[in-house]
């Protein structure tokens, strides 16, 4: 029980979280949405908070021993391909997920 | 948009790997309706990670959306719940979706957006109940799902880098990760994050005029 009123926690801190930062910019930059600035911030700190999220999603793949992160690297090649190929985030996304999921349960590289 | 049917189901049926009931997907999917940061919560929830951490882990992950609404304020000029609305179901694919869109110029134009946000919504309700449902009945080996996300990321640093085609902001921010990592292995996310944005802040003179 008192696992579910965790649950419903989670639930209502994320739900309040997103609508925040949805709505940030309608409260907060009111009128201000031209400021040089702005334009700086919304060009180049939403790359470098893509490329710091999937660092961080790999951050527990272990590089040092074998099989050195091997499934890992080549489903993120897998996607990266398959993204520049057909531009279609979906198919890129269930391609990697398909192979990483076939790579860990058969031990590909185990 | 039907797109958010599989993704959805990938995520419910993850999170019913956790033993909750399967309904949470559902009132996840209805009260959240963020695709990133529930895939980050399942993880979040196993590890049992503290309120705080919830809130921040989300913010960060979601910071990107306020960047949406910056380049919507010319758009979203309606009022009252249905703007709410709108603001509520900005998710990187309403957004693309919005963004992407030629308008027919007709005055239904806020009409248009929040049907868009409302089919979006519903499809992506639909696919965290039925991936939990399915994730309750059958015996599913769901080891290696959770790579959905990283692939998702992966994509949209691939859309970034197709948007600004300058390898600064991403140079910047592999070499934060790298030393948030090393130094404090436990915040990683928000110490880079903080360091990445300084750094961009403090060389905006510089980068600026490589555009």
């Amino acid at each position: 029980m008192s696992d579910n009123i965790y649950l419903l926690s989670v639930i209502v801190v994320m739900a309040i979280a997103t609508f925040a930062t949805r709505a940030f910019p309608f409260v907060a930059l009111k009128g201000k949405g031209d400021h040089p600035l702005m334009d700086y911030i919304g060009r180049y700190v939403p790359p470098a908070v893509m490329t710091i999220l999937v660092f961080y999603s790999m951050k527990n793949v272990d590089v040092f021993t074998a099989p050195f992160g091997a499934n890992e690297f080549i489903a993120l090649g897998i996607t990266s391909a398959v993204h520049l190929w057909k531009r279609n985030s979906l198919l890129s996304i269930f391609s990697a997920t398909a192979f990483y999921m076939f790579a860990v349960q058969y031990g590909l590289f185990a | 948009m039907f797109g958010y049917v599989p993704l959805g189901m990938a995520f419910g049926v993850l999170f019913q790997d956790l033993g909750y009931g399967w309904y949470f997907a559902s009132l996840m999917g209805v009260f959240v309706f963020a695709g990133a940061a529930q895939f980050m919560a399942v993880g979040l929830l196993a590890a049992h990670a503290g309120l705080v951490e919830v809130a921040i882990s989300t913010l960060v992950l979601n910071s990107r959306h306020m960047f949406f609404g910056l380049s919507l304020l010319k758009r979203y000029q309606g009022r009252g719940l249905k703007k709410l609305y709108l603001i509520f179901g900005l998710t990187d694919e309403t957004y693309s979706l919005i963004t992407a869109s030629h308008l027919p110029a007709t005055d239904d134009e806020q009409n248009y957006y929040f049907y868009l946000t409302a089919l979006n919504h519903f499809y992506w309700v639909v696919g965290c109940t039925l991936g939990a449902l399915l994730g309750a009945s059958v015996e599913f080996d769901s080891r290696g799902m959770d790579f959905a996300l990283t692939a998702l990321f992966m994509v949209l640093l691939i859309e970034q880098w197709k948007k600004i085609q300058n390898p600064t902001p991403f140079v910047i921010a592999l070499g934060c990760s790298a030393i948030a990592l090393w130094l404090f292995p436990d915040k990683m996310l928000l110490v880079s994050i903080a360091l990445a944005t300084s750094i961009l802040f403090a060389l905006k003179p510089v980068v600026d005029k490589n555009k």
